[in-house]
Parts: structure tokens; sequence; C-alpha cells
């Protein structure tokens, strides 16, 4: 057994007082959990202390809060490393800080209100399977290889952690967000779905879908199942830009200005860039898409600063194209880099393949399997 | 000490002053820099977005061409670390990295994760240079200036794949090289947040919130003047700041330092070498608290 405190932030809204902080003092082994913790607080000495919970094993997603500002399950959670961490600075006496998850309401103590976030943008997000023409008789049946890209979005258990963790929403609480994404890439990977193509325009379309997120991998660490939000909403860009879905966010002209800059400069024409993610090409300059003017003006006081302050004083820095390619024949082989893998686009999922695997070992990467080889179900076999 | 040095893109582009620095700060500290001048843009995670095979490709390039040299790899942007940090993950995988290598053959490169390794200078600078050697060194110290760390997301998370099992406090760094420098750690919210960058041309005032909201809240705390490994960061922190403060509808101002800028004033080095004219955001008001030391 093992002395800890635990510092929880409390609200009670029939009090009519705001949130304030609360200190429990807890005894148990460092190998259980965060929630254990809360539970024995609730037992011992404060019976009103309002937590969610069900399973205790990482399995219902009931449990989400914020443990000294990390964004987790209390009950994946050792108090024993939780107790370490918030000590790590100043070597003890520091209690473990718990409070609700971020980017929602919250109901009670450490209670939050998942429906008007969470599920409403789960729903936003056309959660369920659109396929085409009347069902079969019996299962869909698709070769289990081609499932294997939507099994990590699909190992989500709705607890929230992301979107408590999440920056963009944070700052645009109108973010589709990284538990919904995630969501949404389980449909658009899912080869029985037909409507792949109008959720990936109705997302990209969103000025808050998937151009919004900010790339901070908050929700890849929050994530207690692996799924790697994050991972998916790039795969869910990935997608969008080999369907040539255009978008009012400048997403794909971005990501593709950015590629082609690479190819011909080796390092990045930041000039070049900016010009061609707004107006790509000659088209895109002579037929500007509606705001593209606008943005691009938007950007014009920044460079005058920069001219002013010595940032962007020389020719590559302030005209787009002038940029210098990397020297004597580096940059063919950069061209050759580009030739080759625009022909494979290999993916390398770990989530499947396993980390560092031994290759024998691991499962194979997902290839085509021709329709008759697929194998019947054992109890598909019989007639009975 | 020597290393293979990968400045990255934007420390040559619009934020030239951090690579010259970073030139001023190495010769200072005796860190000798071999520069990769033929290798090529990590892709900030960008072009992995388009193709995620050619993005580890062209880092494995890098990787190879640090692995030529024979010294251990360094870079100056928390961007570029993340980036390749991801494929360097990636390519621990022996099929999929012979793979890649097969196309770096006709370059004559190969890429051997064996015993290579490639640290952001503030990883360096703890891990391998040491604070004590570099405390020796100090000059000036930055005694009474409050500063802001503000690290950006790519050395920071996700942490299973930026060494975090093997060193747990690289999320401590800033703080310690600051207070290792003779200056005061601000605390303040935003110093593990994200800058908003990577969405800049595309969700502009998302990103610019991002931005303003973490400076004034670096402002509210106290803060001189905020400092980060990463010139990406800089750019919406600095470069952007006066956009941002619109968005956030207040007043900012708050001088925003590279990495071996506040290591440079620490060793002796005058703002105008390091190159502290060129930012937007005025650096003045470090140099007057500098001049003035306040009493500890």
């Amino acid at each position: 057994m093992a002395e800890y405190t635990i510092k929880v932030r409390r609200f009670q809204p029939e009090s009519g007082e705001g949130p304030y902080w609360e200190e429990f003092g807890v005894d148990l082994e460092p190998s259980l959990s965060v929630l254990d913790a809360l539970l024995q607080a609730k037992d011992r000495d404060d019976g009103s202390l309002a937590v969610r919970c069900s399973c205790r094993a990482a399995i219902c997603g009931s449990c989400g809060m914020k443990i000294n500002g990390q964004s987790g399950l209390a009950c994946k959670t050792m108090i024993g490393e939780a107790s370490e961490f918030a000590n790590r600075e100043n070597g003890g006496g520091e209690p473990i800080v718990i409070e609700p998850m971020g980017n929602m309401p919250v109901i009670k103590d450490l209670v939050t209100d998942m429906e008007s976030t969470h599920w409403t943008k789960i729903r936003r997000v056309t959660p369920w399977l659109l396929p085409e023409g009347d069902p079969p008789e019996r299962e869909y049946i698709v070769p289990p290889e081609s499932m294997i890209d939507i099994t990590q979005s699909m190992a989500c258990i709705q607890c929230g952690a992301c979107v408590s963790s999440c920056l963009s929403m944070e700052a645009d609480p109108d973010f589709i967000g990284p538990a919904a994404l995630a969501k949404a890439y389980r449909f658009v990977g899912d080869p029985r779905d037909a409507e792949t193509k109008e959720r990936l325009h109705d997302l990209s379309q969103d000025p808050h879908g998937i151009y919004d997120c900010t790339h901070c991998f908050s929700c890849i660490d929050a994530c207690p199942k692996g799924v790697a939000p994050m991972d998916q909403i790039m795969r869910l860009r990935r997608a969008a830009d080999e369907e040539d879905i255009e978008d009012q966010n400048h997403g794909r002209n971005h990501m593709e200005a950015f590629t082609k800059i690479i190819e011909e400069k080796g390092t990045l024409d930041e000039a070049l860039l900016l010009q061609e993610s707004f107006a790509p090409g000659i088209k895109g300059k002579l037929i500007p898409k509606h705001g593209a003017v606008q943005e691009l003006l938007q950007s014009i006081p920044t460079a005058v600063r920069g001219v002013k302050s010595g940032k962007m004083r020389s020719i590559p820095k302030l005209i787009p194209g002038v940029h210098p390619k990397l020297p004597g024949d580096a940059q063919s082989h950069v061209k050759r880099i580009y030739a080759h893998t625009e022909e494979h686009q290999v993916e390398l999922n770990l989530y499947i393949r396993g980390e560092e695997a031994d290759a024998d070992e691991s499962v194979p990467q997902a290839e085509a399997v021709p329709e008759g080889d697929i194998q019947p179900e054992p109890d598909e076999k019989g007639d009975h | 000490m020597k290393v293979a040095y990968w400045p990255g893109c934007v420390s040559r582009g619009f934020t030239a002053e951090l690579h010259g620095s970073m030139g001023l700060v190495a010769e200072r500290l005796g860190i000798e820099l071999v520069e990769l001048d033929r290798a090529n843009c990590c892709g900030a995670g960008v072009i992995a977005e388009h193709n995620q095979e050619l993005a580890d490709t062209l880092n494995a390039r890098t990787f190879a061409l640090a692995q030529q040299t024979g010294l251990p790899m360094m870079n100056i942007c928390s961007t570029c670390q993340g980036a390749q940090s991801e494929c360097q993950q990636r390519l621990r995988d022996s099929e999929y990295r012979a793979h890649v290598n097969e196309t770096l053959a006709e370059e004559g490169l190969a890429y051997d994760p064996e015993g290579f390794s490639n640290k952001n200078f503030l990883w360096m600078l703890v891990e391998d240079y040491g604070l004590d050697k570099l405390v020796e060194q100090v000059k000036h110290p930055l005694s009474g200036l409050r500063v802001g760390p503000f690290y950006g997301c790519y050395i920071l998370r996700p942490k299973h794949r930026l060494g975090y099992e093997d060193h747990p406090e690289r999320d401590l760094y800033l703080d310690r090289l600051i207070e290792a420098l003779g200056g005061e750690v601000v605390q303040y919210d935003g110093a593990r947040k994200c800058c908003g960058f990577p969405i800049i041309t595309m969700a502009r005032e998302v990103s610019l919130r991002q931005a303003g909201t973490h400076v004034g809240d670096a402002l509210d705390a106290g803060a001189d003047c905020l400092v980060t490994p990463c010139p990406l960061c800089h750019l919406n922190l600095d470069m952007q700041q006066p956009e941002a403060a619109k968005v956030v509808n207040r007043d900012l101002g708050l001088a925003v330092l590279h990495l071996p800028q506040l290591v440079g004033l620490a060793l002796g080095l005058s703002p105008k070498e390091l190159g502290m004219k060129r930012h937007i955001a005025s650096t003045k008001w470090v140099e007057e608290r500098l001049e003035q030391p306040v009493a500890a």
C-alpha cells in the first residue's frame, strides 16, 4: 500500500458556485488505477463525488478525464505512474491533478456532457454504411485484406479522450474533431460503402472538416486504444487527394503545391508555396477560386512587414520560383525518387503490421485477393 | 563534437536568422557542423499526406547522406524532427526498408537504422553536449529575463515515436535550458500547445487564434519573451503576430527567440549578430532587460 493525494476539480451546478479544487488522501497499491483512487475517495470521504465509470478495464470508454493535464482513461492510468509523473520535477509532495475532459461542458465534477459535442459530431459524419443496390441475401462478402486498413479506426471505444485533448477544437469548437473524423474514415475506407466520394467531398468542403486539423498529435497520445485519430484524418486527406476532390480551404492545393515544389527544387520555396496554395497554376491565376484573391491579399501585410524587417529582403525569398535547386545531380535523384514512389505508393500500417516487426511473424501486407480465392467461413459450408 | 547538420528549409528561408545564429553558436560551443547540402526537405508531414512512401524515401535519402559522414545527425527544426522521426519509425521495418533502399541504390545510398541518431539541437545540448558544459561557457547569464518556453508539437508528440521511453523528460528540456542560462522560466498555458502554423493557409483564423492566445497567455504570465526550437512556430508566433493580435483582439508585442539565439545571448553574442533585428515582434525589450539585469 502507498499513500497518494489526488486533487480533483469539482463542480456542483445545484450549488450555484463555480468550480473548485478539493484534495483527497487515498491509500492503495501503485498498480491500481486512478479510477480506483477516485472510487475510494467517493467511498470513504464524499459520496457526492461524481464520476462516470463502468467496466474498469478500458473497454467501455466511460471514465475519460484529464490526469495531470493528459487526457485518457482513469481505469487505464496506474496511480503509481500518475504520482511519479506529477512529481518528476519537484521530487515529491505534488498531488495527482484530476480534471473533467476538455472541449465539452461539465455536468458535475468529472462527468461531462458527451452529447452536445462528441455524439453530435459523430452523427455529423453519417456513421453508418451506405451500400449500393439491394442488400445481399446473406452478409456482404469482402476480402478480409480489404478491411485491414480500417481496423484501426474500428478500435475506437467512443471515450472522448481525443476530443478532450484536441487543440484545433480548443480554437474552433465547430471543428468536426478527431473521434468523428476517425469514424468517418472507418466508412470511407470500407469497400462496401458506395458514397466514398460524397463523404470525402462533404468533409473537404466543410471549413471545419479535414483541413481544420492542425497536426498537433494530441489525439494520438490521448487515445487509449491506439486509434491514432490524426493518422485517420491524414488518410482522409490522402483519399480526397486521390479522388481529386477540391476544397474551399486550399488544403489539397497546398499539399499538391508543396509536393510539386520539392520535386522541382528539393527544398521549400515558401513564396511559391503561398502563391500556389491559393491560386495554383495558370488556370488558378486567370480564374481564381472564390475567396482565393481575398486570402492572398490577407497575406500581403505580413509580406510587407517581412520585407521591412529584412526577413524577406532577397529575391529568392520574395519572388516565387527564384528559389535554387539542390546542387549537382542531387535534384535529379530527388526527381527519380518521385517517379519510383508515385508508381508504388506503398503504405505501411504499423498498427496492423506491428512495430519493429520480424518480417516472418508479422501479418502480411494487404494484397488484392482474387474473388475466387475467398474461402467461406466454416458455418457457411453446410446447408442446415 | 562534430555533427551532420540538417538545417531544414525554413531556417534558410523566412527565418534565415535561425541558420545564421546556429552557425555562430556552434562555433562558440566548439560544435563542428557538417552541413548536408545535398539533402532534401523532410516533407513536414505534408508530403506524407500525399504519398507515404515518397516521404519515407526522401527522408531515408537524407539519413543515408548523414550516415555517409559517419556522424550523428542534428536538426534545428521541431517539424523536421517530428516528420523525420515518423519516417524513422516506419523504416525500422526491415522488409519495407529494403524496398525503400532499392530506390536509393541508384544514387549509391542506403539507410541503416543501426547506430543512427537524429536529434534536434535542444536534445543534443541536453543529452550529448551537457548543460553543465554549456553553463561553463555562459558569459552573460540571462538573469532577470523571464522566458516562456514554446516547445512545438513535433518534438512533444506522439511520445512513443519521439524516444520518450528512453528520455522521459524531453518535454522539460527547454525549461532546464532556460534555467541553465540564468533565465527564469515562465509557466503559462500554451507552452506545449500548437502554434497553429500547419493550417495558416487552410483555416487562417483558427490558426491565428491559436498563436494569439498563446502569446497573450505568456504576456499575462509576465514573460519578457518566448523561445522556440521550431522555425514554423516562429513564423506563426512572430511573423504573424500582428495578424494574430487582430484575431484575438488585443495588443501583443512579445519577442519570440529561436533557441540558438537565446543560447547565443548567454554566450555573449550581440542581438545584431544573432539576427534579432529581422524579427517582426520587436526584441528591444529583451535587449534592455539584459543590459540592466534585475537582481535575482
